[in-house]
């Protein structure tokens, strides 16, 4: 049997007068998948959610949510998503519990129903003791887990979070995704943005890249490092004004590799059938200050594919 | 531009008006003071204070007279603060609409909420003020008639429209002093106008005119016929013009909502 496709985005396209924000993509997310929609900022990302979450008209293609087209059926769409939305819009007027239960509301969710799925939902992401704490006083991380509780109180078939770690120390990260993938496991479909690609390659199941609002590449996280970076990586990092040499020095030595330049580093990529265990590192050591072999990872295919440079 | 007719409204808007009851229902004791003591000052000692020196044509008490206009220019006031400063603060700052219009709940459900709300508030501020008056009466004969209730059912419709001129102006806004603009340049005008201080035959024929299309002048007329008992034809006229402006403002700001919004 075939799975059932969630959303379907076909040459769907966002335009803000000359400006085009989303530019023909196509792409589907299955049921139960952890759907990753990764780029740079200004890639297009939240130009997508948007459309996908009702609040923002598609301007060409066609994009179906649930079966559902956003332009005739936006109420009955929203009634079945959760959104995670990039800032922590709770009500700072009302406690953690409030929150839930005025958002419970806006889904005719009664108020007996609201309260017992209040505490489930808050046991879930870990606040059951905050429930009558005010929003301020409440941690960032503890502000985004109570969104994501918010966004549960409908019992959504769909979890669209956009962004939803950025701002976050390291340990509240950690445990926010732990939380995600508890969801994940109980069978929860959800769309993702993030520019961190460690969490994409902790929660996604697949991922699209875009960039200046195309989609420059797709596919699972581990498919993606293999095919555009492959297994490993070296790093060559070399002191300041020595860059032409060093350059000299590693094309020399790594013969038929990849490799990329940045101001203080030298990256070298293998290409097929070579592997980076056969450089000569000890000859690498002598070029560089500093010589790292490790495993390619998802950062690695997003800089390569949408540059190293700082685009602002 | 959206046709007329299109106005996605549901009765959803009812949970917006109770989000910011549920709110004020919390922060009364702090918002509910000024509202009650301002009106109460202006009319005892403008009322009072400066009545002593005024003498009108019609023979009545200055205070009497300043009465029904501090409940039409309070009802404006509460409702336009509550549609500027603190919608503002829901739209911009608390992204409160945001996370509204993610629920099953429209972007018109949330404006008419808000206007809706901002109406009670100008519905809350005439009810305190009735009541004083009302005792008060008994000293400086301030209320004439008991079709002075009617004056509540009023201020409901007159925070509508206030409501929806200042959300009209939040829509437009991109930084809360730009408010001041609005406040500064419409409704302070208004409020001295409008016949709330003077009768409008005070005014020269061009200002006459000017007034005549202030929504604020016939709120005033509305109010002062359920206050003094005299009822007269030309109070249908006010109602209507009131319909009008409005109806006009209620649709501009759901089309200027919807275009800041919804993108």
């Amino acid at each position: 049997m075939q799975p059932q496709v969630l959303i379907e985005a076909r040459a769907l396209s966002k335009r803000f007068g000359d400006l085009i924000a989303v530019d023909g993509i196509d792409f589907e997310v299955v049921q139960g998948e952890c759907f990753g929609l990764l780029g740079p900022n200004g890639a297009g990302k939240t130009s997508t959610i948007r459309m996908i979450c009702c609040v923002s008209p598609v301007t060409s293609g066609s994009l179906r949510v649930l079966g559902m087209d956003p332009a005739h059926e936006a109420r009955t769409i929203k009634a079945r998503l959760g959104v995670v939305p990039q800032d922590d819009n709770l009500d700072s007027d009302l406690s953690a519990f409030e929150n839930l239960r005025a958002y419970a509301r806006y889904f005719d969710i009664d108020a007996t129903t609201a309260k017992q799925r209040a505490a489930e939902v808050l046991d879930l992401m870990a606040l059951t003791d905050k429930a009558d704490a005010k929003i301020d006083q409440l941690s960032g991380g503890m502000k985004r887990r109570l969104v994501v509780a918010r966004a549960l109180m409908s019992q959504p078939e769909l979890l669209v979070l956009d962004e939803p770690t950025t701002g976050l120390d390291p340990q509240a990260r950690q445990l926010f995704w732990r939380k995600l993938r508890q969801l994940k496991r109980d069978g929860m479909t959800m769309l993702l943005t993030t520019h961190y690609m460690e969490e994409a390659a902790q929660l996604c199941d697949r991922v699209i890249i875009m960039d200046e609002s195309h989609i420059i590449a797709r596919g699972t996280p581990r498919d993606l490092i293999a095919d555009v970076i492959g297994r490993e990586v070296v790093e060559v990092h070399f002191e300041e004004g020595r860059h032409r040499e060093a350059l000299a020095g590693v094309r020399s030595l790594a013969n038929g590799f990849e490799v990329e330049e940045t101001e203080d580093v030298i990256y070298i990529f293998e290409r097929d059938g070579q592997h980076a265990e056969s450089l000569d590192l000890r000859g690498l050591e002598a070029i560089g200050s500093e010589v790292v072999l490790r495993k390619a990872s998802l950062e690695d295919v997003f800089l390569r594919l949408t540059g190293r440079e700082l685009i602002e | 531009m959206m046709a007329l007719t299109d106005i996605d409204v549901s009765y959803r808007t009812l949970k917006v008006w109770r989000r910011n009851a549920d709110v004020f229902q919390r922060l009364w004791r702090a918002e509910i003071l000024w509202p009650v003591i301002e009106p109460l000052i202006v009319i005892l000692g403008v009322g009072l204070g400066l009545g002593r020196f005024v003498e009108l044509e019609s023979g009545e008490d200055y205070i009497v007279f300043l009465t029904p206009g501090v409940m039409a220019a309070f009802a404006m006031w509460a409702a336009i603060a509550e549609g500027a400063w603190a919608s503002y603060n829901r739209m911009a700052w608390q992204k409160t609409y945001d996370a509204m219009i993610a629920t099953p709940v429209s972007i018109d459900d949330v404006i008419t909420g808000e206007i809706t709300w901002a109406a009670s508030r100008g519905v809350l501020s005439t009810c305190f003020l009735v009541i004083i008056t009302v005792a008060l009466t008994p000293v400086w004969g301030l209320v004439d008639s008991p079709l002075v209730v009617l004056a509540i059912p009023t201020a409901f419709l007159l925070g509508f429209m206030f409501g929806s001129m200042a959300l009209l102006a939040t829509s437009l806004v991109t930084s809360v002093s730009q408010l001041g603009y609005f406040v500064s340049l419409i409704v302070i005008p208004m409020f001295w106008v409008g016949g709330v201080f003077f009768p409008p035959e005070e005014l020269s024929r061009g200002m006459q005119i000017f007034a005549w299309f202030l929504p604020l002048s016939h709120a005033v007329n509305l109010q002062r016929g359920w206050v003094t008992g005299d009822v007269a034809l030309s109070m249908l006229v006010d109602l209507i013009w009131i319909l009008i402006v409005t109806a006009i403002l209620y649709r501009t700001v759901l089309w200027s909502m919807r275009r800041r919004l919804i993108k």
